[in-house]
């Protein structure tokens, strides 16, 4: 460098890690929820566009999927808010016990939710290759599926890095409040699934 | 805090930062330490410097340049003479379809990639990519669609459709074979790799840009790179969706495309140019932030109308998402449709029109230096408008539809897509070689293959706006004698092969002047913004002190020193945050170190990609392994014995 510098704010004294917008994987995260966003919101566009060229929806004589399994799944998740919270609220006050307590059990709810999406798969009264409207139900189902086992993927690797040294780390925490950050996306993005999957095809017969 | 950790601080050897203690040689030599990568091959690939990764995808990109152009080539030689046989009617199909999906890409967009990862970081002041190993992550993903989809091309399964691909022809019922299987493919590994480098610039220019850069003082084209950015997380999901969707037709027999089994075919084409459309801006709009940074310098002022330009990126960058529907005009629509669509594709004129007036009025005020550089800024404005002016033309449907699948409409997208940004890339290329490479590019062969690549450009890409009035239909292999068609098709081939003349003097430029080019300081032109305050080439570490910046054109306003800030790690790799708005400094972060993994993802997720062309299966087993490899990538490293304390 040819010209010399002239020193000005010391930023030494900044704090090495952040929550929220001010740390920088949280833009990160964010980023890939607004493009998964995009995904489900043009999987979305696409069911409208194919319903718009039906009489019927779901087309006749199809049955509209069974609600029993759905209607669970959609329980549990909105109440998976509960402990997810917690693990928020711990990640933040960097409680490590009660990290160690509550991951297991996201872990345990991410399975029981993916239990649950099996049951959904065979209530939907139609085959993926049977028709437009079996595509893109099916579509939907398998692009939320993925998100889930994408978010259990991630606790159970936060469960097990907060059973070691990983855990004390400051940073850590971090990630653990946005994977609770993550996990708010992909239950807020199934309410219109759920809507979309179990109840038009109900409302237009 | 738990005791361990305590512990383990009181232990601590002082940590060295950065500061009027530590500074000029014995600074540079510890950063040096600290950020360059590990030596060999394996720490070649397991490089994670985004000037590094930004100089393979720029290289990566002019390589697949050469080769579609070379496709270009073989088939203006055919259609040099009427009813020639040098490409038969398959392999004209196959080599369009090659030349379109490897030109936009493989080339057009992970070319300007490349260029806004190698500067964005020095432009605005840091000394790495936000997530360097994403970075390092995709470049190799872009590299496996590239190679996966011209291996196709040389083992016989080479796409056929078009650059679009459009069904019924890709789909199962007719798209027979795995061609379409690996033009979707190539789709899904660019997708990737683009929508990776999105969210890394994003974040970068919103959280790591110097103190004191606001966002009313980042230099045009990081806003540029801004806008594309968010562009590309927008758009780029429609088109992995619908080459999924594609996939999934013809692999496990879903009917999303099939009208016989309620679905549409429509539907493709709506999703395909939801992406279609943004993308043509998303390869156009970094070539303004180019233009804008060239036609200051080069003015010696600063850009005219500053709010005007950003302004005008930002329209052009939301009004692109309204307009897809006019690459659909002769699908046939509803009326209000056709109005709506035409309006929109005539407003996107008025900020693109705006920007011009800026680079113009810039010009006007300034003391312009005619230098390379600048030539091609002025061939660009004057192809470009060209193109415009065409672009509007074919706006109107009853226009539209006369020439819709002519090469009249060749002739335009040429103008606008080599005139908007080739261009200025090739400008962008003369005006940054000395900041990549320490040398100057020859000003004397850098003028001569401007002159000939601007009127090789218009030979080659005039006559086919007459060709195309004629009624010379596109993606036909070859044209009847007796038509009046011999005499533009003949003028386009001799045109290509100028410009094919011109741009292997740029390269043999660009190779020479890499030996035994002219020796470049720090800053060559005279320029204004913060890449031209490191050395050239910039060391690993991009700055010893980060830069505090206090104007628009912090270089020209200086008085001698540069402000700089202090206090950042020099043993280990810090970043500092600043705050989104107004870049004050806010928290110090750590940047990742080299490593292998991000290639074994990417090599775990190919396998996993390529081998779902054949079986759905793959995707299932195909899981594991990815899996495995990205929770290695992420897996922590421990806090040396040495860390510091925790500040909480």
């Amino acid at each position: 460098m040819t010209r010399l510098p002239a020193f000005s704010e010391d930023v030494s004294n900044l704090p090495d890690h952040a929550f929220g917008y001010r740390s920088l994987t949280w833009w990160g995260v964010i980023g890939f929820m607004v493009i998964e966003g995009t995904g489900f919101g043009l999987v979305i566009a696409a069911y409208f566009y194919l319903m718009s060229l039906e009489q019927y929806w779901a087309p006749r004589p199809l049955d509209p999927p069974g609600l029993v399994a759905g209607t669970l799944f959609t329980i549990v998740i909105l109440l998976s808010e509960i402990p997810n919270t917690l693990v928020k609220r711990a990640a933040n006050a960097k409680d490590l016990p009660a990290l160690r307590r509550l991951l297991p059990l996201m872990v345990a709810i991410g399975v029981a939710l993916l239990v649950i999406r099996g049951f959904e798969f065979n209530a939907l009264h139609v085959l993926w290759y049977s028709n437009g409207y079996g595509s893109i139900i099916w579509a939907l189902l398998i692009l939320h599926t993925t998100h889930v086992g994408t978010d259990l993927a991630d606790t159970v690797v936060l469960a097990a890095l907060m059973r070691t040294a990983h855990g004390e780390t400051p940073r850590r925490f971090v990630d653990t409040d946005e994977n609770a950050l993550y996990w708010r996306f992909v239950w807020l993005a199934w309410i219109p699934i759920y809507i979309l999957i179990y109840w038009l095809p109900r409302m237009f017969r | 805090m738990t005791p361990r950790s305590k512990g383990r601080a009181t232990k601590r050897e002082p940590v060295l930062r950065d500061g009027p203690d530590l500074t000029g040689s014995d600074l540079e030599e510890r950063l040096e330490k600290t950020w360059s990568r590990p030596r060999g091959f394996i720490g070649w690939l397991a490089s994670v410097d985004h000037k590094e990764i930004g100089r393979r995808y720029i290289f990566t990109a002019l390589g697949f340049l050469a080769a579609a152009g070379l496709l270009a080539l073989h088939m203006r030689l055919q259609l040099m003479f009427p009813d020639n046989d040098i490409l038969g009617p398959s392999a004209f199909n196959e080599a369009f379809t090659m030349h379109g999906t490897t030109m936009m890409f493989l080339f057009a967009v992970p070319v300007m990639q490349g260029v806004q990862i190698y500067l964005t970081p020095i432009m605005v002041g840091t000394r790495a990519m936000a997530f360097p190993r994403l970075t390092a992550f995709s470049y190799y993903m872009y590299l496996f669609g590239g190679l996966f989809l011209w291996a196709g091309h040389f083992l016989h399964f080479g796409p056929d459709n078009g650059w679009f691909n459009y069904v019924p022809l890709s789909g199962p019922q007719y798209g027979v074979g795995k061609r379409s299987d690996a033009w979707a493919q190539t789709i899904t590994f660019t997708e990737v790799a683009a929508l990776a480098v999105a969210v890394t610039l994003v974040a970068t220019i919103f959280k790591q840009r110097a103190p004191g850069m606001t966002l009313a003082r980042m230099p045009i084209f990081v806003w540029s790179t801004l806008v594309t950015s968010l562009m590309v997380v927008f758009s780029m999901p429609a088109i992995a969706l619908v080459s999924g969707l594609l996939l999934s037709d013809r692999l496990v027999g879903t009917q999303f495309f099939n009208p016989v089994e309620h679905g549409d075919p429509l539907l493709y084409q709506h999703l395909f140019w939801f992406f279609g459309h943004p993308e043509v801006y998303i390869i156009f709009l970094p070539a303004t932030g180019f233009v804008s940074e060239i036609v200051a310098t080069f003015s010696r002022r600063t850009i005219f109308g500053y709010p005007i330009v950003v302004l005008s990126l930002v329209g052009t960058g939301i009004l692109a998402f309204g307009l897809w529907v006019h690459h659909m005009f002769a699908t046939g629509l509803p009326r209000v449709g056709y109005s709506f669509y035409t309006a929109a594709s005539m407003a996107v004129s008025i900020p693109t029109g705006l920007q011009i007036f800026c680079w113009i009025a810039t010009i006007w005020d300034g003391r312009p230096r005619l230098q390379v550089p600048m030539l091609y800024v002025i061939g660009f404005i004057v192809t470009f408008v060209i193109g415009g002016l065409s672009g509007i033309i074919i706006a109107a449907v009853p226009l539209d539809l006369q020439v819709h699948d002519t090469y009249f409409i060749v002739a335009h997208f040429h103008y606008v897509l080599i005139g908007g940004a080739v261009f200025p890339l090739l400008g962008a290329i003369t005006y940054w070689y000395p900041k990549l490479t320490g040398r100057m590019m020859s000003e004397r062969l850098g003028n001569i293959s401007f002159w000939t690549i601007f009127l090789g450009f218009q030979l080659a890409f005039f006559p086919m706006h007459i060709a195309g009035l004629m009624g010379m239909p596109r993606r036909v292999y070859t044209y009847p004698a007796g038509m009046g068609l011999e005499l533009p098709n003949m003028l386009s081939s001799i045109g290509s092969f100028v410009v094919a003349l011109a741009v292997l003097m740029f390269v043999v430029n660009m190779a020479a002047s890499f030996r035994r080019g002219e020796r470049a300081g720090p800053d060559p032109w005279d320029a204004a913004s913060l890449e031209w305050a490191t050395a050239s080439p910039p060391p690993w570490y991009n700055f010893a002190h980060i830069p505090a910046v206090e104007s628009r054109a912090p270089l020209w306003d200086l008085k001698d020193d540069l402000p700089v800030v202090h206090g950042l790690r020099v043993d280990d790799r810090e970043l500092l945050m600043t705050s989104v708005i107004s870049a004050s400094p806010d928290v110090r972060e750590p940047s990742a170190t080299p490593s292998i993994w991000p290639l074994i993802s990417a090599i775990a997720v190919a396998v996993t990609f390529i081998g779902s062309v054949f079986s759905p299966w793959a995707l299932v087993f195909g899981a594991a392994p990815v899996g495995i490899a990205l929770t290695a990538w992420f897996w922590p490293k421990l806090p040396g014995p040495f860390a510091e304390p925790q500040i909480t």
